[in-house]
């Protein structure tokens, strides 16, 4: 009789959670491409979009009304059952991450400890890792089944670029489970907190965890799969309507669960530095500043990123390969080398 | 070698040093370039709330004058057509009828006057060629169509407002007129 006992309010609370989480990685998506286009506008000493509302800060909706009613076109030469499916891939794996994140501190709503992540399962890095790689199918799929050639090219480019950046990826964050002693995240965090950020132990591989993030977002300088000007905008090239959008939309999400990620994983998570906030008990409201806290790292590294797309031009894709293979892949097996050495010395 | 110019270099074809190599330096170099460009003036003009000025001898669309009674001044003499090197204005001359005075100036009158914005290259030779004062290069341009119809323009559309009915509209009209002001 043990199922009469489960505990019912745990899958309304999840419920909310997810929805709430799945809410806000969409709303920052959306204005991710309103941050983009401002900043990209700013950097370029132009004003960005400033028409539909109070400096322009409708334009997302402007811009999601505009793709809904845009003609749907599906070509007739493509693999209409993939061609669905890519755009629906892209979506799903961008959203699946945001799973495992620990979004704040356990907090207490009615007398009942609500851990604000959806799953803390123990091989939290690794689930991450995997949903991470499952996202080119997106790309892949999307890029085949167009036929055309551009869209291949684009995709064959994008599921070569992340294989490559995986492995790098990967290691650099071998150096990180070392040190923490887990794959779980909410013991990762737990363990920063203690302890100090891993960045400070880490530069190397944060370094290299953030140079891979780009190119696994597909963001430049390792945007070829979209390569506007060699490509006519790859492997989405046929898409149109909401099925371009998705695949747009998908690259913001990814932006931003990647941001979370770093933050989570090399700067603290929630964690507010210099403050003991374990101090403060588990009061609903330090959870939300938790969150925010964890948002605000969020939304500068989504900065940094639309920074790095406006200033650096594009690789060619020998250059990606070499980066790729010849520099981080080295610099991140001496980098996990030299942190196994050191944990072991100091036997922490 | 002698240089040709003063403004050749020599190109510095050194190898990379590793510093150079790590191209981490130049990139925060110019990241650092577009971060200040964040906070930089951003020179441009909010077009329909902001106008830039035009100068005073701009020349834009032609208004057809009228005299201080509300008269039309043209007397369709064809002057203006004759001048016109893009051959974009037309017209057909009419002759004033007993108590039409207070609508012509002279005895003859253009009963149609058309201008084609799709030929003129506004050079302001009608604005010269005309004895009676009549045409006139405005400061506004031609504003946006959707059909090359539309931009015909007809004695309706190229007419100042009448003085004495429209007082408001014609001084707004006659501010326009860039040349008219001295």
């Amino acid at each position: 009789m043990y199922l009469l006992q489960f505990d019912w309010f745990i899958v309304l609370e999840k419920f909310i959670l997810i929805a709430a989480i799945v809410t806000i990685a969409l709303v920052v998506a959306m204005y991710s491409t309103y941050a983009e286009r401002k900043i990209a506008a700013f950097l370029q000493d132009r004003r960005g979009p400033n028409r539909a509302g109070p400096f322009g800060l409708l334009q997302p909706m402007a811009d999601g009304l505009k793709l809904f009613m845009k003609e749907e076109i599906i070509p007739l030469a493509s693999s209409k059952f993939l061609f669905i499916l890519g755009p629906m891939l892209a979506m799903i794996t961008a959203t699946m991450t945001s799973a495992v994140i620990p979004w704040g501190t356990t907090i207490e709503i009615a007398g009942r400890q609500v851990p604000l992540q959806i799953a803390d399962i123990n091989i939290g890095i690794l689930y991450v890792f995997g949903v991470v790689s499952l996202g080119v199918y997106g790309i892949m799929i999307g890029g085949w089944a167009s036929n055309n050639k551009f869209s291949l090219i684009a995709a064959i480019r994008g599921a070569s670029q992340m294989i490559s950046y995986e492995l790098a990826m990967g290691l650099a964050l071998i150096a990180v489970l070392m040190i923490s002693g887990s794959l779980r995240l909410s013991v990762i965090v737990q363990e920063q907190i203690q302890h100090g950020w891993n960045i400070i132990y880490q530069p190397l591989g944060f370094l290299i965890f953030f140079i891979c993030a780009l190119a696994e977002c597909n963001r430049t300088p390792f945007d070829l799969p979209e390569a506007e000007n060699e490509l006519n905008f790859g492997y989405h090239q046929e898409y149109s309507s909401m099925k371009l959008g998705f695949y747009l939309f998908a690259e913001y999400i990814n932006m931003f669960i990647s941001s979370v990620i770093m933050a989570t994983l090399f700067f603290g998570g929630y964690d507010i530095p210099f403050v003991n906030e374990g101090a403060w008990g588990n009061a609903w409201w330090v959870g939300v500043v938790g969150f925010g806290v964890l948002m605000l790292k969020a939304v500068l590294f989504i900065f940094l990123f639309m920074w790095i797309r406006w200033t650096i031009p594009r690789f060619r894709y020998d250059q990606l390969m070499n980066l790729g293979w010849k520099k981080l892949l080295p610099l991140a097996l001496a980098n996990m080398l030299l942190t196994a050495v050191v944990v072991l010395l100091l036997n922490r | 070698m002698q240089a040709l110019t003063k403004r050749s270099k020599q190109v510095d074809r050194r190898p990379m040093t590793a510093m150079e190599k790590m191209y981490l330096p130049s990139i925060i170099k110019g990241m650092g370039i577009t971060f200040s460009h964040l906070f930089k003036k951003k020179p441009t003009i909010n077009y329909p709330e902001q106008q830039r000025p035009f100068s005073a001898v701009f020349r834009g669309v032609q208004i057809l004058n009228r005299d201080e009674e509300g008269r039309e001044r043209c007397t369709a003499c064809g002057l203006c057509a004759v001048a016109c090197p893009a051959e974009a204005i037309t017209m057909e001359a009419a002759e004033r009828q007993p108590g039409e005075e207070n609508l012509y100036r002279e005895e003859k009158y253009a009963a149609k006057y058309e201008i084609n914005m799709l030929r003129c290259i506004f050079c302001g030779f009608c604005e010269e060629a005309c004895p009676k004062d009549a045409i006139y290069l405005t400061q506004t341009f031609t504003p946006a169509n959707y059909g090359r119809e539309g931009f015909i323009y007809k004695k309706e559309d190229l007419l100042i407002p009448n003085p004495v009915t429209q007082p408001e509209e014609y001084a707004k009209a006659k501010g326009t007129i860039g040349k008219d002001i001295k």
